[in-house]
């Protein structure tokens, strides 16, 4: 009998690809990340540039500020492929290390802004009431300066170097994430097995760690991605302005600004720290975009 | 509609108040004794006690702001530490480039952004369609200092057809304003296009398959219309959102495309007195600044009124 | 063929086919549809969801959805000038004009950004031309005509400000305000109370003889039509099963799909039974049964109705397309 059944039998698993909703688990969320295919191209390429970056010191063939003034302005040659800058350094060397200091200042931006702007939506969405009209209010304020003047204002108050432009950049984008927090964890708040377990008298933090920080995760993670993008840019207009990294040290900005002077002469100069910025920025974007689109499910499923 | 004003300006003007707070506020960022550290390069003591004198900075804090505000209220931004000039004469001369720049900026980002999702929207999945949710993907993230750069390179150094710096007042010549101002409006114009594209295409594509638009086409009207009116109206709201964001954001923009172009603008004077440390001229600019985004924000918030009849009513 | 002698075909649609691109290619959703409206004529298209009788009626005015429906062959006159060959331009003066329809869902389909009264004059003023003035005191006049009270002042309010039946009322007040030739309105009640439905009818009633226009009244309730049609097209499955004057068809149907239609009519003083409905589903399009396309659900059904039956006349000005039409008993409406 049971040799012999055909076609009645079920196929051992529905085919995985077309399965509805494979609930909240990590593999069914990175499935959907890895189908997306830009975004899965964007996070290989960023990888390339992180890896290339911090690895600079071994890839790079030349030292970042070795000046070889006879052999300034020089276009792609043998010796230094992507050519030389005003005095004589090598461009792709330091391409390389600027893309320390760009990714890191950016890095170091969105993580000031994390550390501020997640605890504090944490905190409103949480108590609510006064404390999360206050903070919410002052979000307002904050995002009535754009970015870039606020953070000049305030290196105007502390004086311009990387580290004041990042707090500054961190500062002044707190309040989106502060926001994201602050949305996610009122949905979570809301949920009656939450309002159960608060009722109960379980201790907030525990109930913040188990329900909350899971759910406010997702949100959280798309706007960081896509605030790397905008801290990089940022960064990078910065020191084009002199306010952010400051030379000798070479950022993508700083080298779009020296670049700049030499525009009519040796345009290339301009070029490559460009591609290199729009790449980042491009990939964080579609980075974003993919986290976005894999977790959606899941956010919107914390809505009812 | 004036139910709106009066709801959306019992927000702003308090906003308004807090705003010039925190601008003023910023001196407390400034390490150390504010006097010696503005008071320029081994400044003498007579010269960190006029700047103590000037700013105030013995009185207590509340009075100090007191003094600024109401000097604000009436006009008076204050003098700057370095020269003769008062803050509000610096300012006043250098809003129209600033203001010319933001606004054609927002012209182009506004036309090419609506444009080009109308498009994407009305043949999705098509060529079109991809041609433009790449363009859109991409102008996002190309900085706009760099495309600046590059527009230089191209149409002002090769091509020689648009000026590569300087500003011209519209007043004086309204051809070579515009001639001057093409490039960097440009450069500042397409990242907002970009996200405006997005946004009304995104928009448009749920609109255009509403009844009432197979109704506008049933009346015989021609699709030029059916989609400019008929569908464009109700797709505006988030559109607008995304314009009130990007303005904002544009009008950060302008501070490093007015040195690239050297346009005299606010972006510029806030610049060259963050070098010369010049506290109140920064604190100027600023709050000016920030008025400009509260009136945008305003302005959206009034025009959803427009667009959306049950805003205006409820 | 089909019309009645008496009057003079204005619509005529003859063997049109319509596909429609699903996930199994281009599917025919109206496979050879035929039939007419005569001047000053209502008559109903009646079929359950799904028999392709939207499909028909937007075929008319070139209205399928772009790039995903299209009329494979067929044709459409109006008054004797074919209306499928029309250039796009030539078809927008026909639109809202000559030939008007009022949709379904009176709540989605005025346009909510702008006053009603708007966008009546707006229709008025792309046909007739003439003043902004003129084309506003004509939208009042025909929101009056519908029976919207205060019309001059609820012309400047907005959809949202209407309840559903005004909604419809503000519909045909813009498909009448040019004064087509024909009027077709697509399930215009099925979205309304039923004390709201049967003024809307009236309304509509009321508003053909005053106009003289030409209805078509797609409908999946024979109870819609027996109230205020002359005459009868029955689709089943994207085809025309049967067509006869109202009364004909109520008294002795001729198809076993209509005697299903007809048990599952309500009736007076039935309320709250449960009604017979035919048992099974229409077939997908992309899965027609190779003959009848009823068969599957026909308790009447023979070996012999695995060929495709043709449009039979079964009496004067009666068509059934059931092979059994001559021998079978049906029972009628009560
Ligand atoms: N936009 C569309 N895309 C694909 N198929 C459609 C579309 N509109 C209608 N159809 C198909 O055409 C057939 C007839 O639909 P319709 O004319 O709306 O039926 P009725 O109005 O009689 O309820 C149905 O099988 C439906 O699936
Ligand atoms: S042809 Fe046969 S199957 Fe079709 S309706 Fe008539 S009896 Fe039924
Ligand atoms: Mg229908």
């Amino acid at each position: 009998m049971t040799t012999t059944a055909p076609a009645a039998t079920p196929p051992p698993a529905a085919p995985p690809s077309s399965a509805p909703a494979p609930g909240p688990d990590r593999p069914g969320f990175w499935r959907r990340f890895r189908d997306n295919r830009p975004a899965f191209v964007a996070l290989v390429v960023l990888a390339v540039l992180v890896l290339a970056s911090l690895a600079a010191p071994l890839i790079a063939p030349y030292a970042p500020e070795a000046i070889d003034v006879p052999r300034r302005l020089s276009l792609s040659t043998p010796d230094h492929w992507l050519g030389t800058d005003s005095l004589g350094r090598d461009t792709f060397t330091r391409l390389l290390y600027a893309g320390r200091v760009s990714l890191m200042a950016a890095a170091l931006a969105v993580a000031i802004a994390t550390a501020v702007g997640v605890p504090l939506g944490l905190l409103a969405g949480y108590v609510g009431g006064k404390v999360d009209w206050l903070l919410g209010r002052a979000g307002d304020v904050l995002m009535t300066f754009p970015a870039i003047i606020l953070a000049i204002a305030i290196i105007a108050a502390t004086g311009p170097g990387l580290q004041n432009a990042m707090v500054a950049l961190g500062i002044v984008y707190a309040p989106r994430l502060f926001r994201v927090t602050r949305a996610a964890t009122l949905q979570v708040r809301a949920e009656t097995y939450v309002e159960a377990s608060i009722s109960i008298g379980t201790p907030a933090w525990k109930i913040i760690a188990r329900r909350v920080l899971p759910n406010v995760a997702s949100p959280v993670l798309v706007q960081v991605s896509v605030m790397l993008a905008a801290a990089l840019l940022a960064e990078a207009a910065l020191s084009l302005l002199g306010l952010g990294v400051v030379p000798p040290t070479a950022s993508w900005g700083v080298m779009l600004g020296s670049g700049f002077k030499e525009i009519r002469s040796t345009p290339l100069l301009v070029f490559w720290p460009g591609v290199a910025i729009a790449v980042a920025t491009l990939s964080f974007n579609l980075i974003g975009d993919g986290l976005r689109d894999a977790l959606g499910r899941r956010i919107r499923k914390a809505a009812p | 509609m004036l139910g709106l004003l009066a709801r959306r300006l019992a927000f702003t003007v308090p906003m308004l108040v807090v705003v010039s707070f925190c601008v003023f506020s910023l001196i407390v960022l400034v390490p150390g004794d504010p006097a010696v550290a503005l008071a320029g390069e081994n400044p003498d003591p007579e010269q960190i006690a006029a700047v103590r004198e000037r700013l105030g900075l013995d009185d207590p804090f509340l009075v100090q702001f007191w003094h600024w505000f109401s000097g604000v209220l009436q006009g008076d931004l204050g003098q700057s530490l370095f020269s003769s000039q008062s803050v509000a004469a610096a300012v006043f001369s250098r809003l129209p480039a600033t203001l010319s720049l933001a606004l054609l900026s927002l012209a182009v980002a506004l036309v090419l952004g609506v444009a080009v999702g109308v498009l994407a929207a009305m043949r999705p999945g098509t060529w079109i369609d991809r041609v433009a949710t790449f363009a859109a993907s991409l102008g996002v993230a190309v900085p706009y200092f760099w495309v600046g750069m590059i527009l230089v390179l191209l149409f002002a150094i090769n091509l020689t057809i648009f000026p590569a710096v300087g500003y011209v007042p519209l007043t004086e010549n309204p051809l070579q304003w515009f001639l001057h101002l093409f490039l960097p409006a440009t450069a500042l114009g397409l990242a907002p296009a970009a996200v405006i594209a997005r946004q009304t295409r995104a928009g448009m594509t749920g609109v255009l398959r509403e009844d009432y638009v197979r109704t506008a086409t049933a009346k015989g009207l021609p699709p030029a219309r059916v989609v400019g009116q008929h569908a464009l109206k109700n797709a505006a709201v988030p559109v607008v959102t995304a314009f009130g964001l990007e303005a904002s954001r544009l009008i950060g923009g302008t501070v490093v495309i007015e040195q690239l172009f050297a346009l005299p603008g606010l972006g510029n004077l806030a610049y060259t007195s963050v070098f010369a440390r010049d506290f109140p001229m920064v604190q100027g600019v600023l709050l000016v600044v920030a008025a400009l985004v509260l009136l945008i924000n305003l302005l959206v918030d009034l025009s959803y009124g427009y667009f959306n009849p049950r805003i205006r009513q409820s | 063929m089909s019309a009645p002698a008496t009057t003079s075909t204005l619509l005529g649609v003859s063997d049109l086919r319509v596909e429609f691109a699903t996930d199994h290619g281009w599917s025919t959703v109206v496979a050879g549809t035929t039939f007419s409206v005569g001047e000053h004529e209502i008559v109903g298209l009646v079929g359950e969801s799904g028999s392709g009788k939207t499909v028909t009626g937007l075929s008319v005015l070139g209205l399928l959805p772009r790039g995903v429906g299209r009329v494979a062959s067929g044709s459409v006159t109006l008054g004797g000038r074919d209306l499928l060959g029309l250039s796009e331009r030539e078809l927008r003066s026909v639109r809202g004009n000559e030939v008007a329809m009022v949709f379904q869902e009176p709540m989605t389909s005025l346009n909510p950004a702008f006053r009603i009264g708007d966008q009546i004059a707006e229709t008025v003023r792309l046909h007739r031309g003439g003043s902004r003035r003129a084309a506003r005191d004509r939208a009042v006049e025909v929101l009056d005509l519908v029976g919207i009270p205060h019309a001059r002042r609820r012309a400047d309010d907005y959809p949202h400000e209407f309840s559903g039946g005004m909604r419809q009322r503000a519909m045909i007040a813009m498909a009448v305000s040019c004064e087509p030739s024909l009027l077709i309105a697509d399930e215009p009640t099925t979205a309304l109370d039923v004390t709201i439905q049967a003024q809307v009818l009236e309304l509509l009633a009321s508003m053909q003889a005053e106009l003289g226009m030409s209805v078509l009244l797609v409908t999946h309730d024979l109870g819609v039509v027996a109230e205020v049609c002359e005459r009868v097209v029955v689709m089943y499955a994207g085809q025309v099963v049967e067509q006869a004057d109202v009364g004909e068809l109520f008294d002795h149907p001729r198809h076993p799909y209509t005697e299903g239609l007809l048990a599952a009519m309500p009736q007076l003083g039935s309320r709250g039974h449960r009604l017979p409905s035919i048992p099974g589903r229409t077939p997908e399009p992309w899965a027609m049964p190779p003959g009848c396309r009823f068969a599957p659900r026909c308790e009447y059904a023979l070996p012999a109705c695995e060929e495709p039956p043709p449009l039979l006349t079964t009496r004067p000005d009666h068509l059934s397309r059931c092979l059994r039409h001559d021998e079978l008993t049906l029972r009628g409406a009560r």
